[in-house]
């Protein structure tokens, strides 16, 4: 984007349909980032005035009032009083209000024009305003604010076309009001009463669907049944429906790999690219499938406003732990898969509450781990009923679900009492009314989502991809050598000897130290190690074979045998534990900027 | 004054805010909201575990914590 283009921010309170105004304003044409050292999102996009002029739009962060208290108040503060926030300024202000709700969005509204920044106030939901009997008096508006008003409706499009002649119009300055005033809150509201009082007209019109769809959703028994019921969809399709598109993305890297492979000649750059990059790349866009669909419903609750009543819910039963309602989701999705889940935290305000969230979804039984937890069990764990009727394979998986829970909360409890601790956030939400969800915006998050985590993690995974290729390929032995033998000279196998002392007490040997270091990578890429690293011919299902070999192996020194109930237990009990995932951390880390 | 609060308001019942006994950031984020001193607001229900509450404010819903609500002075209407 050219340095030279007028640069214009878009700013209002969490509900007043500011992003669907930005999203209607530059359509495609966006992208999201943070704001450098702090988890704030900046969402930057360009918008095509009437002239032919392209302006370049900042959707700021929503806020309740320009006193800055919190990051995402100091930023739009900052930009507001021309300081240049975090590298952002703005040469003009759109000031978004929703219309059906005047009185409590213009004392935000009224803070921003009184900072004297050139700006234009923007009416959003006017139809749904209209629907309701309201009717505001625009022209007086615009007489005793002293700046354009404009009417529009970022759902349906109307007023947009007026709005773009009126952001290529040339602007007046603003002039500084007093700040101060409008700042105190008993003072602010006084003067948006009586702003209220001369523009707006009320006649009796339908009440919207408010009142209805909460006693059922909010319901005492129903509400929570039908969160669980909802829940319970939207975890079943993360695994259903993401299963075929995974498959076939794995299908497509495959056959890449195999043309790779055929077109090649055998060597280091045919393992660099076969091995490295694309295994790598194949681990990023397995990811995909799944997030596309976690935030598809979570734009969707977001949309509908169904989001902030799941928190009113849940925010009792996570409470127990410290944590707010609205860190059930990313927890129920980190089951699936951390990744998503990670991601998911960005719908939690408070810092703290989100640090916390972020520390303990990958504890979270994820499905990566199933494939392990299958072999282990399968091979290790009598086929026998306790009770009856209870299987002693399910228990042990059921075992390892729940403990994986217990431990997760019991960290939780324990960083909100100590790392994490302070004042516990003022938890005031806002129950916004209930909307049609815009298909438009929902895709839109669903895009931006996926590239964010290309962008920022997907370059990540890919490089440790490619260090652990390299560490399992060199030194290369002479040609003809069996794979195992290779795995065991390679660094990998040095690395599995080396740091065989420290797992040495949880019972485990260096070639299953070997098979941890390979499932940095992913947790389930154990198991191909683990195949090669016992030298199995590669033939039928590592897994199934696998099952067979394990019993039987010996320790090389002891003769004893080298997996035991015991052990497997152990080794079990070490991946619900350990966060050991490369993609893992590295989404947590882009997500806490640390 | 009387000990009447936010938090001990029946569903349906409405209120007008006297004043907030917290300290300053707390109290004046409330305001912000526009619990300002003098405003009616109305309990809506409490969430199906009796924790937090729902209330309407300036033709606004909140969520508010029941320990929130309990430093809201308020007088029933």
């Amino acid at each position: 984007m050219s340095k030279s283009s007028e640069r214009i921010a878009i700013v209002g309170s969490p509900n007043s349909g500011k992003s669907s105004l930005f999203n209607r304003l530059t359509g495609l044409r966006q992208k999201v980032a943070n704001y450098p050292g702090v988890t704030v999102e900046k969402k930057v996009g360009q918008c095509r005035l009437p002239s032919g002029r392209d302006l370049v739009l900042v959707d700021l962060p929503g806020t309740y009032s320009l006193s800055p208290r919190s990051p995402d108040e100091a930023i739009v503060r900052d930009v507001l009083e021309g300081r240049g926030a975090a590298g952002e300024t703005a040469d003009r202000v759109v000031a978004v209000v929703d219309a059906t709700n005047l009185e409590r969005q213009l004392y935000l509204a009224l803070q921003i024009l009184a900072t004297g920044r050139p700006a234009i106030l923007v009416l959003n939901l006017i139809d749904a305003a209209e629907a309701q009997g309201i009717s505001i008096d625009v022209a007086q508006m615009e007489r005793l604010l002293g700046v354009p008003v404009l009417a529009v409706s970022a759902k349906t499009g109307r007023g947009i076309d007026r709005l773009r002649v009126a952001l290529d119009a040339p602007h007046a300055n603003g002039h500084r009001r007093a700040l101060e005033e409008a700042l105190d809150p008993a003072r602010g509201y006084r003067n948006v009463e009586e702003i209220v009082r001369r523009v707006v007209r009320r006649t009796p019109g339908r009440s919207g669907a408010r009142a209805g769809l909460d006693r059922v959703l909010t319901h005492r028994v129903l509400g929570p049944v039908l969160f669980v019921l909802f829940m319970g969809a939207v975890f079943q399709s993360i695994y259903a429906w993401a299963t075929p598109a995974m498959d076939a993305l794995a299908a497509g890297f495959g056959a890449l790999a195999g043309a790779v492979q055929a077109a090649l000649p055998a060597g280091p750059l045919r393992s660099l690219l076969v091995d490295g990059v694309i295994a790598g790349a194949g681990t990023v866009a397995a990811f995909l499938p799944q997030l596309a669909i976690l935030f598809f419903f979570i734009a969707l609750m977001e949309d509908t406003g169904y989001m902030a009543r799941a928190a009113f819910i849940m925010d009792r039963v996570m409470g127990a732990v410290g944590l707010p309602g609205r860190a059930f989701l990313p927890l129920l999705s980190s089951f699936a898969c951390a990744i998503p889940g990670i991601m998911a935290t960005r719908t939690i305000e408070n810092r703290n509450d989100r640090l916390a969230t972020i520390m303990i979804a990958p504890l979270m039984t994820c499905s990566a781990r199933l494939p392990v937890y299958a072999l282990l069990i399968g091979a290790f764990i009598p086929d026998r009923h306790v009770l009856g009727i209870l299987s002693l394979r399910g228990l042990t998986l059921l075992s390892l679900y729940l403990f994986g829970i217990l431990v997760a909360l019991a960290v939780a409890w324990v960083l909100k009492r100590t790392l994490l601790r302070g004042p516990r956030p003022l938890y005031v939400m806002e129950l916004p009314p209930y909307r049609v969800p815009s298909w438009r915006s929902v895709l839109l998050t669903i895009k931006n989502r996926c590239l964010l985590f290309l962008q920022k993690a997907g370059t990540v995974i890919v490089a440790v991809s490619l260090v652990l290729w390299f560490l399992a390929s060199y030194p290369t032995s002479k040609p003809g050598t069996p794979p195992g033998e290779a795995l065991r000279h390679s660094f990998a196998g040095q690395l599995g000897r080396a740091i065989e002392p420290v797992i040495r007490p949880l019972g485990f040997d260096w070639k299953m130290g070997v098979g941890l270091i390979s499932s940095v990578a992913a947790r389930e890429v154990m198991i191909s190690t683990m195949a090669t690293v016992y030298s199995l011919d590669g033939s039928g299902d590592p897994s199934t074979s696998l099952r067979r070999t394990l019993p039987r192996v010996r320790d090389e020194r002891t003769g004893l045998p080298s997996y035991t109930p015991l052990v497997a237990i152990s080794l079990m009990v070490f991946f619900a534990l350990a966060c050991q995932c490369m993609s893992t951390v590295a989404v947590a880390r882009r997500e806490t900027n640390s | 004054m009387t000990a009447m609060t936010l938090a001990l308001l029946a569903p349906g019942d409405r209120a007008v805010v006297r004043g907030i006994q917290a300290e300053e950031d707390f109290a004046r984020r409330l305001m912000e909201l526009g619990l300002t001193p003098g405003t009616e607001v109305a309990l809506v229900r409490r969430a199906p575990f009796g924790d937090p509450l729902e209330l309407v404010v300036r033709g606004s819903h909140f969520t508010l914590r029941r320990s929130e609500a309990e430093r809201i002075h308020v007088e029933e209407l």
